[in-house]
């Protein structure tokens, strides 16, 4: 799986305001609605799920990065995007770095290959040190998306 | 101190696969042990205490993964570890969030 198969770019944001958590989640569903991936009223729904999935463990995954994510009904697929956060925000990391780059994920249920493929994806590319600090220095969301995209071309993704 | 290695095959028991978080789940256990934590499929080996490194595997339900400890507390590492597979994470089967 691509980046592109699962990022709707119109949401991707370079420098998020929120500097909690739920503040970031909620900004980024926001920026979802914004870009019409998903519906208005879904907004509060899909914010709470996140959230009490994160309270399950959080999904900062180390290397100032987290993937905060829910499935939720209202999605036909997966549908993500991706944000920065110049200060970092924290997230109760497992290494305990605050956050400045996160991927948020709403999948249907019952498709959890999706979902796993999508999290493949992201920490595949992630591991590349360089990638990772070119996205938490872009400046705007274009220069992510373009990131992003020349991710893609050189990934064996499946 | 005598450095052991071991290993044992483990499957991926979970409905929704080796998801974000039983990697944290996993990755958490594997930093209590000195031992490196290895986890490999017939593709790729990656470093057990990486949530980063453990979901590049995207084990999917039913994937068979070899588990190996590598150190002083090798074996003991990799009893915690392989419970961990072995009970799926504490996860419901039925749980709706992942």
């Amino acid at each position: 799986m691509k980046f592109s198969d699962f990022v709707a770019v119109d949401a991707i944001r370079s420098n998020v305001e929120a500097d909690t958590k739920e503040g970031v989640i909620r900004e980024m569903a926001q920026s979802l609605v914004d870009a019409g991936s998903i519906a208005p009223g879904d907004l509060d729904g899909i914010v709470k799920a996140i959230m009490k999935r994160e309270d399950l463990g959080s999904t900062g995954i180390g290397r100032g990065v987290a993937v905060p994510h829910t499935k939720h009904p209202s999605v036909r697929r997966l549908v993500g995007t991706v944000a920065v956060s110049h200060e970092g925000v924290d997230f109760e990391s497992l290494d305990g770095e605050p956050v400045q780059l996160f991927f948020l994920l709403v999948s249907p249920p019952d498709r959890p290959g999706d979902h796993l493929r999508a999290l493949e994806n992201i920490s595949r590319q992630l591991r590349d040190d360089a990638f990772c600090k070119q996205l938490k220095s872009a400046k705007g969301p274009v220069e992510i998306q373009h990131l992003l995209e020349e991710a893609d071309s050189h990934g064996v993704a499946s | 101190m005598s450095e052991q290695v071991v290993s044992r095959e483990v499957v991926v028991g979970m409905r929704h696969g080796l998801h974000a978080r039983p990697a944290d789940l996993l990755a958490r256990e594997a930093r209590k042990w000195q031992s490196r934590i290895e986890l490999s499929n017939a593709a790729q080996r990656v470093d057990g205490k990486s949530i980063l490194e453990v979901l590049t595997l995207a084990a999917e339900a039913g994937t068979r993964l070899v588990v190996e400890a590598r150190g002083p507390d090798a074996r003991e590492a990799l009893e915690a570890i392989g419970s961990l597979f072995d009970s799926n994470f504490n996860e419901q089967q039925d749980e709706d969030n992942s």
